[in-house]
């Protein structure tokens, strides 16, 4: 017999939590199945919404104000502007992150020296803001070749950031190794085990303070890499902080991202809290129906396992996350087999400038109004199957710095549509 | 004319680099010019086969001849350059049992090792290759990286006093009086563009004798004086897998064809290839066919390549050349040996000389035909000596031991480290501080990007094909920034930038022949790192300037009671 569940949720990253999330507040039975850690890992942990028109008109103040005017197929013209903000509302609750105090977008500093448009970023990088006009230093660690802080600081200066900027490196205390993982740094300091300074045992976030602490001057701020503590982030920022009397900010940073890796904890955590069911580990690899969902099939340690639900969500990620795959022949969507639209020439799938106008980047389903992906001739491919975030195309979240929003929205209208089916 | 005889040399691909040495170590003046990189032209862009002599050993068996005895002594001169992985031809049911034969013999012929192996004992070097394979004939075929040994080259001929231009265009020859006296050079160096070697602008570079290595572009550069140089670019394509599925280079045994031999190369492997002539050896159609032919046609002789992962294609064009009253109709037909086209006897213009055709693996010896050459005119009697010198970083064996605790280096970083430094090792790897990994794929550290930086200047591109920096699987994704900022040490933000978007663009180019299946997700996360979490695709330094006082300026947090913070610079309130 098939496990079952009201709605079933297949993808466990930012746009499947968001969808179990909505859909278990609003009473439905969920149950979530995700194969492996999802792109959460790889991101920077900022939430955008809309940072620049697919024009690349930018960066906006207002991305509310922009989605009317985006492309009818875009995912926020098919949910809408008011569950875009219901959307975030719920985000805000459960994530305790920091910018839904405004619309207006905040420019955030980036570990390869510019400035982004976002529109939430967590606590930690708050005191980062680039509106912000304090002085700022930046301190990069010798070993840690992914943020050198003077290269970032001098790329802000020549950005225009309206506030003295400063890098400098310095040596960890204590004696990680060249090549130490940034989940090494953090452990270090949440359990602030203590480190040989000059003979000394002292503890590691004291020992970290006192090797800054010169080199601080008139900055009123000094930011890090984002690598101050997996479970204690606050704690460590504010011991930090109140050691060199500046605030104490993280630069996100390349995967592995702890900013990210914390919002995806804490998600997993608010599901948890609202009574949804999951499991992680193994991929969903096939299903029964046509025209409607009957079941799915499960693949664990070799066994097929069925599942089965009334509403299903398919929010497996994009050509990233392995929810829409491709081989010389084409693109596809590999658990339901549903219509990615693609040009038969591979070589049009891409644009010769690094930074071009990608079409690879919009690859994904596309959906009618109700997000339900549609075949090649426009019509519903099963009615109970909803799609949400990367799986979903028409729209260059790289380029547009919309990635987390539109799986955000997409997950929460996606969630509040199937709960309301089979309430 | 001075004491010491002053030559320029045109080229900086193997041949170009390859005289240079020869000359200098014979004493004499030299002054090499390259219009980009040192490999910019097909060197870099070549299958880094060390032949045997194998795949000439019935065609053409003068250049079989030279190639396995410039295998041995490349082996010996220039062992970091070279892995002897060993190759094999392997025959399948349908190849001519008659062909295998003479392959066998040819070899025996032309001093090369080879023996016969059943399908099995083949299997068992090679575990994947396919099941129907017959057997095979072993010969001593090697990998070759062309970037370390002409870097190693062009140091050498440094160390000997030569001057070593690269990013210098020659837009001209003098002539004065019927006779080649010198170049006309452009610099792209300089502020802005390059900060190395000489700063930007033009040079006359005037010189005794001038030699013509420029391979396909050989016709270029003798149309600057009317001369005819006949040079048949054919170009081929090379295909990168992401992982060795063999360790031994695999030829297939046939008399020629598309498509028939497979090279591992440090942790890739490279299909290749296709023969096709071009008009323009820098413009000409890189074609979907020829990369789908590799993978299907191979994957006859290894299975597992029609579903691996493809890394990138690159092509190359072959310098080839035929005396004018051959007339080949197929590229393939056209000899693979060298000539040397005197101006002065061909020509009746005195004063340059044109070498053209030849393979890499006879780069050496080219080199030495061509100096004897241009040494006879002088009448110097010098000997050549370049056979038994070994390169730098190929002096001393013993330097190929475990460096990894010495330099704290993690294995098997520090195993590549010093397979791609040789006997460099000590001198780059003793570093001051602490030596962490640049680019992870390629076990790239810190100390030998910096030795890279310091003989390349603020070029990127050069940094990577010198340490193999961004060349991996993720082809740059993790590691361009970082590149980047190993430079800024030494140079000002501003010029930092424009290296690294020339080494993203290069980077990206070349993926666009594999941008299907892994790559292509490879391709969707690096666009993610670059343009989401770094925002490189609008970077405001260099753009419009940003009106910072109209975005967010958060909430203060020091009373923790979440009211809103006055911005910043006085101005405005949030607006919620
Ligand atoms: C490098 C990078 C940087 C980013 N930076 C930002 C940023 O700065 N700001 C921002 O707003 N957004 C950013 N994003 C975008 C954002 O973080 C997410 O990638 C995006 O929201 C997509 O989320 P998703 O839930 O749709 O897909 P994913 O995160 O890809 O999650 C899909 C999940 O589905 C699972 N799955 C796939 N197939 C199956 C199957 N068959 N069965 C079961 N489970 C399956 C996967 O294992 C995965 O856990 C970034 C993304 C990347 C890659
Ligand atoms: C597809 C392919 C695969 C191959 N595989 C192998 C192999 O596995 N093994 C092997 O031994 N051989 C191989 N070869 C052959 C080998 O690559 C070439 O024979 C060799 O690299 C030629 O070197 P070169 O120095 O003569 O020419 P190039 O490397 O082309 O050097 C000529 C240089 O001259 C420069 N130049 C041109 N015009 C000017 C100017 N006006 N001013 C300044 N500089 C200028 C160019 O930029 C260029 O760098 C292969 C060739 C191809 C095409």
């Amino acid at each position: 017999m098939a496990i079952e569940s009201e709605i079933l949720v297949v993808g466990g990253g930012l746009a499947g939590l968001s969808s179990a999330l909505a859909a278990a507040r609003d009473g439905a039975d969920v149950r979530l199945v995700s194969y492996k850690q999802s792109t959460l890992r790889q991101a920077s942990g900022l939430v955008d919404l809309l940072g620049y028109t697919p024009d690349g008109e930018g960066p906006l103040t207002d991305p509310y104000a922009a989605m009317p005017d985006l492309p009818a197929s875009h995912p926020y013209r098919t949910v809408g502007v008011e569950t875009v903000r219901e959307a975030m509302a719920m985000f805000d609750e459960v994530s305790g992150y920091e910018g839904g105090h405004t619309d207006t977008n905040a420019l955030l500093p980036t570990h390869g020296g510019t400035i982004k448009p976002t529109a939430r970023y967590p606590r930690g990088a708050a005191a980062g803001l680039a509106s912000d006009d304090r002085d700022t230093l930046f301190v990069g660690i010798e070993s840690m070749t992914d943020f050198d802080a003077p290269h970032v600081a001098d790329h802000l200066d020549a950005a225009g950031v309206p506030f003295d900027v400063r890098g400098e490196t310095i040596r960890f205390p204590g004696d990680l190794r060249a090549d130490a993982k940034v989940t090494r740094y953090a452990k270090l300091l949440d359990t602030n085990g203590e480190v040989a300074v000059r003979g000394r045992k002292v503890p590691a976030r004291e020992a970290l303070a006192q090797r800054v602490n010169p080199l601080v001057e008139d900055a009123e701020r000094v930011g890090f890499p984002a690598i101050l503590g997996d479970d204690n982030p606050g704690a460590i920022r504010d011991a930090l902080g109140d050691q060199m009397g500046v605030d104490v900010f993280e630069v996100p940073m390349g995967p592995p991202s702890l900013p990210g890796l914390r919002l995806e904890d804490k998600l997993f955590e608010a599901l948890d809290e609202s009574g949804a069911s999951f499991e992680t580990g193994n991929p969903i690899v096939d299903f029964d129906g046509e025209g409607h969902v009957e079941r799915v099939f499960m693949e664990k340690n070799g066994a097929r396992i069925p599942l089965s639900a009334d509403q299903y969500v398919l929010a497996t990620g994009g050509l990233v996350g392995k929810g829409v795959e491709s081989d010389r022949d084409g693109v596809s969507e590999p658990v339901f087999d549903c219509h990615v639209p693609h040009s038969d020439d591979r070589y049009d799938w891409f644009d010769t400038d690094v930074f071009g106008d990608h079409p690879f980047a919009g690859f994904g389903v596309e959906t009618d109004d109700d997000l339900r992906p549609l075949s090649a001739d426009g019509d519903v491919e099963f009615d109970n199957l909803r799609a949400a975030g990367s799986v979903l195309g028409g729209y260059d979240f790289a380029a547009e710095k919309s990635g987390s929003g539109v799986s955000i929205a997409t997950g929460y209208a996606a969630g509040t549509s199937a709960a309301a089916e089979v309430r | 004319m001075a004491s010491t005889p002053h030559i320029a040399v045109i080229g900086g691909g193997s041949t170009g680099v390859g005289i240079a040495r020869d000359l200098a170590m014979r004493g004499l003046d030299v002054t090499l010019v390259e219009q980009g990189n040192l490999t910019h032209g097909t060197t870099g862009r070549m299958h880094g086969l060390l032949h045997s002599g194998g795949r000439y050993a019935v065609s053409d068996q003068a250049s079989a001849t030279e190639c396995i005895e410039e295998n041995r002594v490349l082996r010996d001169i220039a062992s970091h350059c070279v892995e002897m992985t060993g190759g094999m031809f392997v025959k399948r049911p349908e190849d001519s049992e008659e062909y295998f034969q003479e392959k066998l013999q040819g070899c025996k012929e032309c001093g090369i090792p080879a023996d016969v192996v059943s399908g099995a004992e083949a299997r068992q070097m090679e575990p994947h290759l396919a099941k129907d394979v017959e057997k095979a004939i072993t010969v001593p075929d090697g990998a070759i990286d062309p970037f370390r040994l002409v870097v190693a080259n062009a140091a050498s001929a440094q160390e000997h006093g030569a001057r070593i231009e690269t990013h210098s265009k020659v837009t001209d020859l003098l002539v004065e009086d019927d006779e080649v006296v010198g170049l006309e050079v452009e610099h792209a160096s300089g502020p802005g563009k390059r900060v190395h070697g000489t700063e930007g602008g033009t040079e006359e570079i005037r010189a005794d004798y001038v030699v013509n290595a420029t391979g396909a572009w050989a016709g270029r550069i003798g149309d600057m004086a009317d001369l005819d140089i006949a040079v048949r670019p054919s170009k081929g394509v090379m295909t990168i897998m992401n992982i060795r599925q063999v360790d031994t280079v695999i030829n297939r045994c046939r008399p020629k064809g598309d498509a028939d031999i497979v090279v591992p190369h440090e942790t890739t492997a490279i299909l290749g290839t296709t023969d096709e002539e071009v008009e323009d050896p820098e413009d000409y159609p890189e074609e979907q066919w020829e990369v789908d032919l590799m993978i299907e046609t191979l994957s006859e002789l290894i299975p597992m390549l029609e579903e691996a992962r493809t890394i990138r294609s690159f092509w190359g064009v072959r310098p080839l050349y035929e005396p004018p009253d051959v007339g080949s109709e197929d590229p393939t037909d056209i000899t693979r040996d060298f000539f040397l086209l005197d101006h002065d006897e061909r020509d009746d213009l005195p004063g340059m000389t044109s070498i053209v055709g030849g393979k890499f693996t006879t780069y050496r010896m080219m080199g030495e035909q061509i100096s004897d050459h241009v040494c006879g005119k002088f009448g110097i009697d010098a000997e050549c000596r370049t056979a038994d010198e070994p390169l730098p970083g190929s002096e001393d064996f013993s330097v190929l031991r475990d460096y990894m605790d010495e330099f704290g280096l993690r294995s098997p970083i520090g195993r590549r480290s010093v397979e791609r430094l040789g006997s460099r090792a000590d001198e780059v790897l003793k570093t001051e501080g602490p030596n962490p990994t640049v680019c992870e794929c390629e076990g790239v550290t810190r100390a030998e990007i910096q030795d890279a930086i310091s003989q390349s200047g603020s070029d990127l591109n050069a940094v990577r094909i010198r340490t193999r920096a961004s060349m991996g699987n993720c082809q740059g994704g993790i590691c361009t920034h970082r590149m980047a900022s190993e430079l800024h040490g030494e140079y000002d933000e501003g010029i930092v930038r424009e290296a690294w978007d020339e080494l993203l663009q290069e980077r990206w180019k070349g993926q666009r022949h594999a941008l299907w299946g892994e790559q292509l997700s490879q391709a969707a996360l690096n666009y993610a790192l670059h343009a989401t979490t770094q925002n490189r695709d609008n970077d405001p330094a260099g753009g419009d300037p940003v009106d910072f006082a109209a975005f967010d300026s958060g909430v203060d947090h020091t009373d923790d009671s979440g009211t809103a913070d006055v911005a910043a610079d006085g101005g405005k309130p949030d607006g919620d």
